[in-house]
């Protein structure tokens, strides 16, 4: 299986390389304001800008092409290889500029429009978002039905992009895509900005009253962030398409939120994952699909859309995240209950032994009954566990009538005891409650009372020396 | 195009256009009703999440129908359970997703809605290096063919929205109280856990069968538009409801005639474009919350309080400058104001009060006589003493119950005096006779006592 994979991956090219380039960069350029997005809880804004700006591409993209037609935006066929490559990099912006403004444009117009729905009609925000963009999405699909034949603008490719044949839209003679320099560019932008205003984008985003109140206005960064969004959004959204790119300006933040909880981490891990997610799109989608499809008998099929698989990828990404974060992950908060867990049963165990040793020192003859209490065969498996393991640090040792404690293993008994029969004594005196009701709340509390609390408790009911029950508070050694 | 056509197209001649409309109209309608529930719960995006979550049940329904026997992938029935399984997987994870609670709502919806959406872009993409498959029949349920609906699609169509319908006309009282208050649902004992199930089960359902006609795109639009609409016209979930499944069928019909009527038009978008007009007007012109209702209502408000202000004014400069005792007999007619006292009496810019005052006038509140003063008439003198009455007598609660400064109640009460309703007034009036400050009562003001 792996040497199919290997066989497979060893067709990748100077082209691969291209687009597994352009798809980091573009993916890393959304993880930024992703991440601003996903802390202030208005993701869904991201997806709603997304589809909103299809409207004014469509516009700008006919406009370039009427630029075009009139001489504006066609590069000179002669000239040095230098002068040819500066001349197509000033196209490139020349177009990419057209293309931002009309997005920037459609996409200010859209959070415009959402907020004095909201605003004026009363209406619920998810709601006025919804009513927005859906329309605005719509107008974009029927213009570029309309204008079809002008736009060159395919309604596949709005949605999910082309990453491939971008990577053959070249610069000049270099073999440099365009889409390279649009994408970095863009994440240069990104990260300057969020250099520059690092600190007016981390008030704002997680106490605005406090930012308002330093002067800062929250609402025109809001704003600002908005537009920097819209022009991401369309900086990857001919690698990409409309949908794909919510995926890259969500997961990696949300991955990297799940690893970290500083700001800047979580800020350089968003674009480290999307970076990851995206180079690991590229090889899964030129070996897995075929892998699986010729098991399944479909030979024909040789690779699949690159840019879907990278969400696919940055999913993973995101579902390793949630199972092994070192913080958050699920398997640290497995680790922490089967902790807990093992130690408890193992302080319950220490429990009875000790009170069966001190019912045999007052009456011999009760304590042959209840010899059996250490029997292994009477523990569930996980007691056997934990039996075992006080075995093995010494602080039980089982002989012929069962098992006893050593002597550190009384004073971690004594230790636990202790703060059980203080705190029934706590309970007694400060609770109206029967004596046989206090036996259960203290059978739970007595493993999270530490030292501090045991002497606080002990001072609070004048050194007690018997419980309520009449039984003797026993005092550790190391106490004494 | 010919104007017969157009006519034989608008009066429904066509079978293919009455197939047509009567698909689309009946999940338009069955989207407005599952609509406003949603939108009562602020779940209105949930729908968009379904919708594209469905691409990947579409493209494994296909391949694993083409593996198990090769062209019979196309069979509209099954990709439409696979997007049904789809759509109720992606909602599913999200709610996964929630549960490590780092990750909110907004992001969970939109991991799904993007990597399931992705996920199936990858099997689209496979499914068209297939020799049997171009992924012809299948992008038909990203931008949806309303024009091509055969049938048999509306007999599927049909029988799943009246199956909905039923769902929501038999369980409308539950499905309410859990839209409104699913905490006191629970607490009423109901089962708030399977009807919040149920309700997405609907919101999956109506979006799959809206998918052939509008496309996974755009169906989330009918879910949101028409009910967001109809909350324009009124303040009953009830009345909402029908209103919202009328105007999302009203839309689908007037995309699908305009499309059919100019040909290179898409259903889909025309149809979701119909129904941000019909928001749009309903915005504007709509009897509950419409922009041009509110503004009218507001108006005749502001008209009202400054004719209260006026008459108050009239009052108080006639009680300062006559010191009349306001016993009912004293004639109003003998004792004349000058527009310079009334302007003085408040904060008024002297436009402001002549437009006041000729509105006054056209009621017959005050007369302008000949001498260019103006008169309170019997019935301005009335309403003049009640307006006062209300004003001292909410200035009077405000020091003895509120514990309000004497100099600072004048503001508040010009706040209020206007809302306070005649039943209102008498309770303050009983209130205040218990209090034994009957002797201070109006018109005499609490202001002239203090000083």
């Amino acid at each position: 299986m792996f040497t199919e994979f290997f066989q497979r991956l060893s067709v990748w090219e100077g082209i691969d390389t291209w687009i597994a380039v352009t798809g980091a960069l573009a993916a890393m350029a959304c993880a930024l304001p992703g991440t601003w997005l996903l802390l202030r809880r208005q993701s869904l804004l991201g997806d709603a800008l997304s589809h909103a700006v299809l409207p004014g591409i469509v516009l700008a993209y006919l406009g370039v092409s009427w630029m075009e037609e009139i001489g504006w935006l066609t590069a000179p066929a002669t000239g040095s290889g230098a002068a040819r490559v500066a001349e197509g990099m000033s196209l490139v912006a020349r177009r990419q500029l057209a293309l931002f403004a009309g997005a920037a444009l459609s996409g200010v117009f859209a959070a415009v429009l959402s907020e004095v729905i909201q605003r004026w009609g009363r209406v619920e925000r998810s709601a006025a978002l919804g009513v927005v963009f859906t329309s605005m999405f719509a107008l974009g699909l029927l213009l570029i039905r309309l204008f079809a034949d002008r736009a060159h603008l395919d309604p596949g490719c709005v949605l999910y992009g082309n990453l491939e044949a971008t990577a053959f839209n070249r610069l000049g003679d270099t073999t440099i895509p365009q889409a390279v320099i649009v994408n970095g560019g863009m994440l240069l932008v990104n990260a300057l900005l969020t250099l520059l205003f690092f600190k007016e984008l981390r008030l704002s985003t997680f106490d605005p009253d406090l930012a308002a109140a330093q002067g800062m206005r929250p609402s025109l960064i809001s704003v600002a962030l908005m537009s920097v969004t819209a022009a991401t959004v369309v900086a990857a959204f001919e690698s990409v398409g409309a949908i794909l790119v919510i995926a890259m300006l969500i997961i990696p933040a949300a991955t990297a939120r799940l690893l970290s909880d500083r700001l800047s981490t979580i800020l350089l891990l968003g674009i480290v994952v999307a970076a990851v997610g995206s180079v690991l799109g590229h090889v899964m989608a030129i070996t897995l699909p075929a892998m699986i499809c010729s098991r399944l008998g479909m030979p024909q099929v040789e690779d699949a859309s690159t840019a879907g698989m990278m969400t696919v990828a940055a999913c993973s990404c995101f579902l390793l995240a949630v199972f092994a974060s070192p913080r958050h992950g699920m398997a640290r908060a497995w680790y922490e209950r089967w902790r807990l867990k093992l130690r408890i049963v193992r302080e319950d165990l220490l429990g009875s032994l000790f009170r069966r040793e001190e019912a045999a020192s007052s009456q011999p003859q009760a304590a042959n009954q209840q010899a059996t209490i250490g029997d292994p065969a009477r523990l569930s498996w996980f007691q056997r566990l934990a039996r075992q393991s006080l075995i093995r640090q010494g602080l039980v040792e089982s002989g012929s009538h069962g098992d006893s404690l050593t002597e550190s293993g009384t004073a971690a008994a004594q230790d636990l005891v202790r703060s059980h029969r203080l705190w029934e004594s706590y309970m007694a005196r400060h609770f109206a409650l029967p004596n046989a009701r206090l036996h259960d709340t203290a059978e739970k509390v007595e493993h999270f009372l530490g030292p501090e609390l045991q002497a606080e408790l002990a001072a609070e009911l004048d050194q007690p020396t018997t419980d309520p029950h009449g039984k003797v508070i026993p005092t550790p050694p190391e106490r004494l | 195009m010919l104007n017969s056509d157009i006519f034989r197209v608008l009066t429904l001649q066509d079978y293919n256009t009455r197939v047509v409309l009567c698909g689309t109209m009946l999940f338009g309608a069955c989207g407005g009703i599952v609509g406003a529930f949603m939108l009562l719960r602020k779940k209105s995006l949930v729908s968009d999440v379904a919708s594209h979550a469905a691409l990947p049940g579409i493209g494994l329904a296909y391949l694993i129908l083409e593996a198990l026997s090769p062209g019979t992938g196309k069979s509209p029935v099954w990709l439409l359970v696979g997007a049904a399984i789809g759509s109720a997987s992606g909602l599913f994870c999200a709610g996964l997703i929630q549960r490590t609670r780092l990750i909110k709502e907004d992001a969970a919806l939109g991991i799904v809605l993007s990597v399931f959406f992705g996920f199936g872009i990858v099997l689209l993409s496979v499914v068209q290096s297939l020799p049997t498959g171009s992924a012809a029949g299948l992008s038909e349920f990203i931008f949806g063919k309303a024009a091509a609906l055969t049938a048999a699609d509306v007999t599927t169509i049909g029988v799943a929205s009246v199956i909905i319908m039923l769902a929501c006309g038999l369980l409308f009282k539950e499905l309410s109280l859990l839209c409104f208050d699913d905490a006191y649902a629970a607490a009423l004992g109901w089962p708030t856990w399977w009807l919040d199930l149920l309700l997405t089960t609907l919101v999956v359902a109506v979006t799959v069968i809206g998918m052939p006609s509008v496309g996974l795109l755009l169906v989330v639009a009918q879910l949101v538009i028409p009910p967001t609409a109809a909350r324009f016209w009124t303040d009953r979930h009830s009345v909402l409801t029908i209103i919202a499944g009328v105007l999302g069928s009203l839309s689908s019909a007037v995309g699908i005639l305009v499309s059919a009527v100019i040909p290179r038009l898409a259903a889909g978008a025309v149809i979701v474009l119909a129904g941000t007009t019909i928001f749009l007007i309903s915005m504007l012109l709509g009897t509950r919350r419409g922009i041009l209702w509110n503004w009218l209502s507001q108006r005749e408000s502001h008209r009202r309080i400054g004719q209260l202000d006026l008459l108050r004014a009239c009052f108080e400069v006639l009680e300062r400058e006559h010191s009349f005792t306001s016993s009912p007999e004293s004639d109003p007619a003998t004792m004349p104001l000058s527009f310079e006292q009334l302007q003085a009496a408040r904060s008024w810019t002297a436009s402001r009060l002549r437009s006041i005052l000729s509105i006054a006038v056209s009621d017959g509140s005050i007369r302008q006589g000949a001498d260019g003063k103006y008169r309170l008439t019997s019935e301005g003198m009335r309403l003049a003493r009640r307006a006062t009455r209300n004003h001292r007598l909410w200035e009077m609660y405000l020091i003895h119950f509120a514990q309000t400064a004497p100099s600072r109640v004048d503001r508040e009460a010009d706040e209020i005096e206007h809302v306070l309703a005649p039943e209102l007034v008498e309770q303050l009036e009983e209130l205040l006779e218990q209090d034994r400050v009957r002797t201070r009562l109006p018109p005499v003001s609490p202001h002239a006592q203090l000083t």
